[in-house]
């Protein structure tokens, strides 16, 4: 996994509230055996019409909007625990998704992806949103370290699993942790077998 | 203080915590298919890990598999790729896999169950959200993603943080044509589909009680759909009854034994929860949903709620339905029944009830898809299929099928069902297509009816088997 620590970068606004894991990806492309280029999937049916033209609407084909952070609305990545969501995300280029609210699998899974969800009040997302919206050259200014984001609206200090926080610092990953406890593992298998 | 049933488990289970942080929890049983899997399999493959308890693991094909002509080579070049790669990950790697066309193939969560692999106090996960299924059982089972699936496999744990506690009592009589379906479908509307998140959620009251394992499995199923990682019901008779005899339950003394500790799992009456929740059972009604997350859910007699809201229209708009519009008498050309909330033997049943005698309507489309090849034999000994197949119903062989429409199976664009799956998100069920999720008996009305109606006769306990 890649370290995350400090970014600084525009950010891309998506209102919608609930957007579930179905439209990150949608199912017909879960077909792969690997990891690559879900990126050119992400949203596909709010990217693209059903012929393929692109939907000039959606604020990914906006050119005014670019940048490695998503703000997106309350309750981002609801549905099904599809991992491919987190990796279209990532393979996109997005590094940070910034909501009021977060589904519990999906947050996991960006976690374990290195991309880095960000919880904020739902007043401050509401302020973030439209600014963004109004100033698309607007910079955010996100430190891990220091568990901070800023932005022109105000600097807020965001909450991460201490854990995590570690994990995506040194780019370490939870299979590492896990065969580190083996020994505890096999004991605790042991006794629970016996019972 | 005392401990809830999801305590008593979970901390069974704790292998070590970390400071501040995680615990190790230990993982009795890891359910696996096609789609979630691949990924995994490589990650260990790349680092060189083996797989830690190949013999915990069940491999089924499920989510991208046709429901017609199994027995042929699939059509299409990717699934085909994404089964095979499936079968040599379980050869290469000693696991048992119910593959297509073996008689327990089914969809994961149907097959688990009726196997008797699923147990009460056990833990239990799998790469698809619907894990919650085997809640049911008394069993903290939820879905997980597929770097965790690696996990499970490199270690049989995984590192998670406990979640809170949540309950949902409903006590009361329920009314007539109420199925397991409406009450899940009721709660998730008053409740909304974050009101879960974080949380495990377990029911309890007198209608959970009285529910059959089917429906409590249903019930369970959708306890995602409010955000909940899982739900769960304290075991009782009913579940050791079920459970008694299946293919991997324990036999004889062994069986006994284990029900003398089933029994202790049940919530402590001075046990606190997190949250709790309580309704009465006789407001329930029969249940449809009319937008595009399964919160949005309306007794099928009212009308759709005036909310102001940007999302609220959108979501409106996508569906082609207005602010206070009734739904009742809206033309369907599509119905779905099957997926793992409804596609058990007793759903069955309770639509073969209604439709037995009658004709399905001239302008519907009526998919009926078992959750397994074990009900699907059940269908047709039980003398199902043929009231089915009289009415005009099409009959297809087991998988996910158009709950998720990762196959052929798909709904046209633009096009209505009312499906008894658990989603109705934007697409779903194909590009374009509109879902309302309803219950098999509201399900198999629509069909007859070619529109959403209300059922004016009552269902009497069905008479098959
Ligand atoms: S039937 Fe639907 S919800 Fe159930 S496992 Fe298959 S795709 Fe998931």
């Amino acid at each position: 996994m890649e370290k995350l620590t400090t970014i600084l970068s525009t950010a891309i606004p998506l209102p919608t509230e609930n957007v579930d894991t179905d439209q990150i990806i949608p199912a017909r492309f879960l077909k792969a055996t690997d990891k690559q280029g879900f990126g050119d999937n992400l949203f596909r049916d709010w990217r693209f019409d059903k012929e393929g033209n692109i939907n000039k609407n959606f604020v990914l084909n906006d050119s005014r909007f670019s940048g490695n952070i998503l703000i997106a609305g309350n309750n981002f990545g609801c549905g099904s625990s599809r991992e491919h969501a987190a990796w279209a995300l990532a393979d996109y280029g997005f590094k940070v998704i910034i909501s009021s609210f977060f589904a519990d699998i999906f947050k996991g899974n960006a976690l374990n992806n290195g991309l880095l969800p960000i919880q904020v009040p739902e007043k401050y997302l509401n302020q973030l949103l439209a600014k963004v919206t109004e100033k698309p050259s607007t910079e955010l200014a996100v430190n891990l370290e220091q568990q901070t984001l800023k932005t022109p609206v105000g600097e807020i200090p965001f909450e991460i699993d201490p854990y995590k926080k570690t994990c995506l610092l040194n780019g370490y990953d939870d299979i590492d942790f896990l065969i580190s406890k083996k020994e505890k593992i096999e004991a605790f298998e042991t006794v629970r077998l016996s019972q | 203080m005392g401990k809830t049933l999801f305590d008593k488990v979970w901390d069974a289970h704790v292998v070590d915590s970390v400071k501040n942080g995680p615990q190790v929890l230990y993982i009795d049983k890891h359910l696996i298919h096609e789609v979630t899997s691949p990924q995994a399999f490589q990650e260990l493959e790349e680092r060189n890990i083996p797989v830690a308890r190949p013999d915990q693991i069940i491999a089924t094909a499920d989510h991208n598999t046709p429901t017609i002509n199994q027995h042929l080579p699939i059509q299409d070049t990717l699934s085909r790729k994404q089964l095979q790669q499936l079968t040599q990950n379980c050869q290469k790697n000693k696991i048992t896999l119910y593959g297509l066309g073996h008689k327990y193939n089914g969809i994961v969560h149907v097959i688990a169950p009726e196997l008797g692999i699923t147990q009460p106090g056990m833990t239990m996960v799998c790469g698809d959200s619907h894990t919650s299924t085997h809640g049911a059982f008394g069993t903290i089972a939820f879905g997980i993603g597929t770097s965790q699936v690696a996990q499970v496999f490199a270690s049989q744990c995984l590192l998670i943080q406990k979640p809170k506690k949540m309950r949902v009592t409903v006590n009361g009589k329920l009314r007539k044509n109420v199925l397991p379906k409406d009450v899940i479908l009721y709660i998730i509307s008053k409740l909304g589909t974050n009101a879960g998140t974080g949380y495990f959620c377990e029911y309890a009251g007198n209608v959970f009680e009285e529910m059959s394992m089917e429906g409590r499995m249903t019930v369970c199923n959708m306890s995602i759909e409010m955000g909940a990682r899982g739900g769960i019901i304290a075991p009782d008779k009913t579940t050791f009854n079920y459970l008694r005899g299946r293919k991997f339950a324990p036999k004889g003394d062994d069986f006994d034994k284990k029900v003398t500790y089933w029994k202790t799992l049940r919530t402590d009456a001075d046990a606190v929860f997190d949250i709790e929740y309580t309704f009465d059972a006789s407001d329930i009604e029969p249940m449809i949903t009319y937008g595009t997350n399964p919160g949005m859910g309306i007794k099928i007699s009212e009308s759709i709620p005036e909310i102001n809201d940007a999302t609220f229209e959108k979501s409106l708009a996508y569906m082609g339905f207005h602010k206070g519009e009734l739904l009742l008498e809206k033309e369907i050309n599509y119905v779905f029944i099957g997926s793992c909330t409804n596609a058990r033997i007793e759903d069955f049943r309770v639509a073969a009830t209604y439709v037995r005698g009658k004709q399905k309507a001239a302008n519907v489309t009526a998919w009926l898809v078992p959750g397994s090849q074990q009900v699907a034999q059940q269908i047709a000994k039980e003398g199902l299929q043929e009231i089915f197949e009289t009415a005009g119903f099409q009959l297809r062989q087991p998988g996910c099928s158009a709950c998720l429409a990762m196959n052929d199976d798909k709904i046209p664009q633009g096009e209505y069902c009312v499906s008894t799956s658990n989603r109705n998100f934007e697409g779903r069920q194909g590009q374009g297509a509109k879902t309302i999720l309803a219950s098999p008996l509201v399900a198999a009305a629509t069909a007859i009816a070619g529109k959403i109606v209300t059922i004016s006769e009552e269902i009497e306990e069905p008479q098959f088997a």
